[in-house]
């Protein structure tokens, strides 16, 4: 049986599917949950990164750095861990993150711009962080491409290399395709995030593993951006079936998700149109509920907006794009 | 009326841009490039038949007597050495990197600023094509938030930017508040590898503190700035105008380079190089009354 490390992201990336309303209690309460059931890494955050508290990407209803400090205060044995992204958060929010009690950080950017997490990675381990790069976007671009750009982030030091599906986009094959290169070509672990878009999350996490990828992304009830993460208490099961195993305790798991953060979610985490649409186009995940919001205001098709999106290759971060194209949809319509 | 003269320290992309904008300025006479190497841009320079020195800072100071002022398209650390050295010798200086000595110029908000200077900062590329606007808000009431996101092709963006993609963020947040008249402030960069490459983009956003300010008013001064940039930057046009989303105002600025010696989707550079060539212009109308 290989050892895959789960890292879960309920608390950064299902910070999207909550429009970032943590508050102090909840995440206690999650983050007590999963140091308990054995999750090594917690990455808590805003959506977009530390940083992300924004009107672009929607203001954090508390401090995230109080919800920081909050989780490393109760947690005993996981590493609580932030996203960094590059152009959005800078090392200034990491120092304070620092103060607060972070022990790892994951630094992010487009996949093809590597190069702008140097000065980031190399600071996060001057400071003795555990420090990831993350290459978001990773169905944009081809393997080859893909590998430049995790060689580059080996370079500058960092732990292991995430591949982001951000978009939800990637199918099994090109999960595999991609980690294997990388896994044949790096020193460092790679590690692999699912959006479940295509209503395959949980398979694209298993095809990195078995191309050898040992960082996986999970979150609880699947809670994040679009159709949201691998759904971790069931990847967590589910990757036994594969001879792959985490050393989580499964029932606490099942027991967090549903007893803790099922009571906070808004919505059920589902695929509806929109979500489906991010997988079909490559958009984003986390641009699902800005680009609801402007189909509303601009009184046009969400459809529409995300295929004008896909079409413009916009790429993460770049929500204020959505009103871009809203107004100029609603004009031609106008004409 | 008497030229100003100019010398361009840092023959790079945005050093031969520059070249270019001045030559066709009728207040300013490029008379020296100066680089550290033989370099394409000091080739080209010549082929123009303008003058080169490969000494550097110190190459522009041995010809002092003929030279009124500098643009610097080197480095920060090159500036922090450079900048005294010519201000000592009278040499007035266009800082286009972020080192930031002198206070930050914004052409279309404090040209005056210019009189008391010898060395003043062109902030940074986004904040050249946001401040103003951000400015132009303020007029109509007090601003709480300003926040921009400025996307980039990332051809545009060189590697001194990426490098250091934070002094970027920090560097124009920073002047929204003190040229922009913002209480408090934030700025995103994005870097967007589409091809073709995306026209630079920026978007705006402004909280006041007054809920009630006009729509109206709001277009309006924002029109009346994007004129008055569009005297110096053509291609900068306003994407979407001022409209109101719950608690805030949001409108998108474009801005098409002139295709100098850069492409036109790098409209990034060229307005941190016409603001500076405005700027050396009206100081040419200054020096002359």
């Amino acid at each position: 049986m290989d050892k895959i490390t789960l890292i879960d992201t309920t608390m950064r990336d299902g910070s999207h599917a909550i429009s970032h309303t943590y508050t102090i209690a909840e995440v206690i309460a999650i983050a007590q949950g999963l140091d308990e059931a054995g999750v090594e890494y917690i990455e808590i955050a805003h959506g977009d990164g530390i940083g992300g508290s924004t009107i672009n990407y929607g203001f954090s209803k508390t401090n995230e750095l109080d919800l920081i400090e909050a989780v490393c205060k109760v947690v005993k044995k996981a590493k609580v861990t932030i996203l960094l992204i590059p152009g959005v958060g800078t090392i200034e929010d990491v120092e304070e993150a620092i103060k607060r009690g972070i022990k790892a950080v994951r630094v992010a950017t487009h996949c093809t711009e590597a190069d702008i997490s140097k000065q980031h990675i190399e600071y996060c381990l001057s400071k003795k962080l555990d420090t990831f790069g993350f290459l978001m976007m990773s169905h944009t671009v081809n393997k080859e491409k893909l590998l430049e750009q995790a060689l580059l982030m080996e370079s500058y030091g960092a732990k292991a290399v995430y591949i982001a599906d951000s978009a939800g986009y990637m199918i099994t094959s090109d999960v595999y395709d991609k980690v294997k290169l990388l896994k044949n070509n790096l020193k460092i672990p790679i590690g692999f995030h699912a959006h479940n878009n295509l209503s395959l999350a949980i398979a694209n996490s298993i095809s990195a593993m078995q191309a050898g990828a040992s960082y996986i992304d999970g979150s609880l009830k699947g809670l994040g951006a679009g159709s949201g993460n691998a759904q971790l208490e069931v990847l967590n099961c589910v990757m036994e079936r594969y001879n792959f195993i985490s050393n989580i305790k499964a029932y606490p798991l099942m027991d967090i998700a549903s007893d803790i953060v099922e009571p906070i979610m808004k919505r059920p985490q589902i695929i509806n149109t929109v979500s489906l649409m991010l997988g079909i186009t490559g958009v984003y995940s986390s641009f699902m509920l800005h680009a609801n919001e402007a189909a509303k205001k601009f009184d046009v098709d969400v459809r529409e907006i995300l295929v004008e999106l896909g079409k413009r290759k916009m790429v993460g971060g770049q929500e204020d794009k959505i009103i871009e194209v809203a107004y100029e949809l609603k004009n031609n319509k106008n004409k | 009326m008497k030229k100003l003269r100019c010398a361009i320290l840092g023959p790079g992309n945005i050093g031969s841009d520059l070249m270019y904008k001045i030559d066709r300025s009728d207040y300013l006479e490029l008379v020296l490039m100066a680089g550290i190497v033989e370099s394409e841009g000091i080739k080209r320079a010549r082929d123009k038949g303008i003058a080169t020195t490969i000494e550097g800072v110190d190459g522009i100071i041995k010809e002092k007597d003929h030279i009124d002022v500098v643009f610097d398209a080197t480095s920060a650390a090159a500036h922090l050495v450079s900048g005294p050295k010519l201000n000592e010798v009278g040499i007035f200086c266009f800082d286009l990197t972020p080192a930031a000595l002198g206070p930050y110029m914004v052409p279309s908000v404090n040209l005056d600023d210019l009189k008391n200077e010898l060395d003043v900062n062109l902030v940074t590329c986004g904040g050249q094509a946001t401040i103003p606007i951000v400015y132009a808000c303020s007029l109509v009431g007090s601003i709480k938030y300003a926040e921009i996101i400025a996307s980039i092709s990332s051809k545009s963006a060189g590697p001194g930017t990426r490098a250091n993609i934070d002094e970027f963020t920090q560097t124009t947040a920073n002047a929204l508040k003190v040229v922009g008249q913002a209480k408090t402030s934030r700025a995103i960069i994005i870097l967007n590898p589409a091809d073709p490459p995306v026209l630079m983009a920026n978007t705006i956003h402004i909280i006041y503190d007054d809920e009630n300010i006009k729509t109206e008013d709001v277009l309006n001064s924002v029109e009346k700035m994007v004129k008055k940039i569009q005297h110096y930057v053509p291609g900068y046009t306003l994407k979407v105008p001022p409209f109101k989303n719950k608690d805030h105002y949001t409108m998108i600025i474009e801005v098409k380079g002139r295709g100098d010696f850069l492409p036109v989707y790098s409209g990034n550079l060229d307005i941190i190089n016409s603001a500076a060539v405005e700027a050396a212009e009206k100081l040419a109308v200054m020096r002359g009354e």
